[in-house]
């Protein structure tokens, strides 16, 4: 009876790490916590101050208090994240706007975006990696308002790169012609940052 | 004889000698004036957000971003744009 008892246990403890092998990219581990990194102070802009704002090449720039952005359609997503320090976490639970709704029915001749937040970090993106059902700028995490120290009250969501790209305090997204490398994209790491391609640093 | 923009400049190795006497010196005593409100003071007085990224020193009274460093394989990159400038030497 005992015997049998530890050999389920063992089973159910070592068949998840096995069922997401294929879910971890390569020089990734697994973690169960989310660890915080940040490269300056935490910033706490009030709500009532708060706003988001899509601008750069389109015919007339678009800005939502805080009332109105939550106001637009949001949904929840379960995404795998990968840190470039190496953790992914597996299936993280994010409430938020699509990407695709903030710009939809934009006219634009841009090909990328820059994200810009609350603290002066900055990072660019292909528009096409955004679009597309691929990005949001996500309000909620695991069921609670997104906490300050994982970027609350809002950050950009775009799971399929690098976690730097998920920017924190995300207020606005720059539509620009021409690409133009961010806080850590000119500090050596790489422009477009897929996990799956291993693209770590300039030169990946 | 007529000059060419070929002419008034050269190779970067020729200025290796005047960059050894600059960049030969204890970082955090170097008075550094941040490019964001223009306070200056020692290096060592930035706040330092260690990052598993890099490293960010920041100025103490606006946050900008003063000096950025990230060690990338088996280089150090160097960001020094939020830097007006830096006053190295002078026995600090």
């Amino acid at each position: 009876m005992g015997q049998g008892f530890v050999s389920r246990g063992f089973r159910g403890r070592r068949r998840p790490d096995a069922e997401v092998a294929d879910r971890i990219p390569p020089g990734q581990y697994l973690t169960r916590d989310f660890p915080v990194l940040s490269a300056g102070p935490t910033p706490r802009t009030a709500l009532d101050r708060w706003d988001f704002v899509v601008r750069g090449d389109v015919e007339a720039p678009r800005r939502w208090t805080w009332d109105e952005f939550r106001a637009l359609p949001s949904e929840t997503v379960t995404k795998d994240i990968h840190c470039v320090t190496k953790w992914s976490k597996i299936d993280t639970v994010w409430e938020g706007v699509s990407v695709d709704t903030l710009l939809d029915g934009l006219e634009t001749s841009a090909d990328y975006l820059i994200a810009h937040c609350d603290g002066g970090y900055t990072t660019n993106l292909p528009l096409e990696d955004v679009t597309g059902g691929k990005a949001w700028v996500v309000f909620g995490y695991d069921g609670d308002a997104l906490e300050p120290e994982h970027g609350g009250p809002a950050r950009l969501l775009v799971p399929h790169l690098y976690f730097w790209k998920s920017a924190k305090w995300v207020r606005g997204l720059e539509l620009v012609g021409e690409d133009s490398p961010g806080f850590w994209e000119s500090l050596g790491y790489n422009n477009y940052g897929d996990p799956w391609l291993e693209q770590r640093y300039a030169g990946d | 004889m007529e000059t060419t923009d070929a002419d008034r400049h050269l190779d970067g190795n020729a200025a290796g000698g005047m960059l050894a006497e600059v960049f030969r010196f204890e970082a955090t005593t170097v008075i550094v004036t941040c490019a964001g409100c223009g306070a200056a003071g020692p290096m060592a007085e930035l706040l330092l957000y260690g990052h598993g990224m890099g490293q960010i020193l920041r100025c103490a009274g606006c946050d900008t971003a003063v000096v950025r460093v990230a060690r990338v394989r088996d280089r150090h990159w160097l960001d020094l744009r939020g830097a007006r400038s830096l006053q190295i030497g002078g026995g600090q």
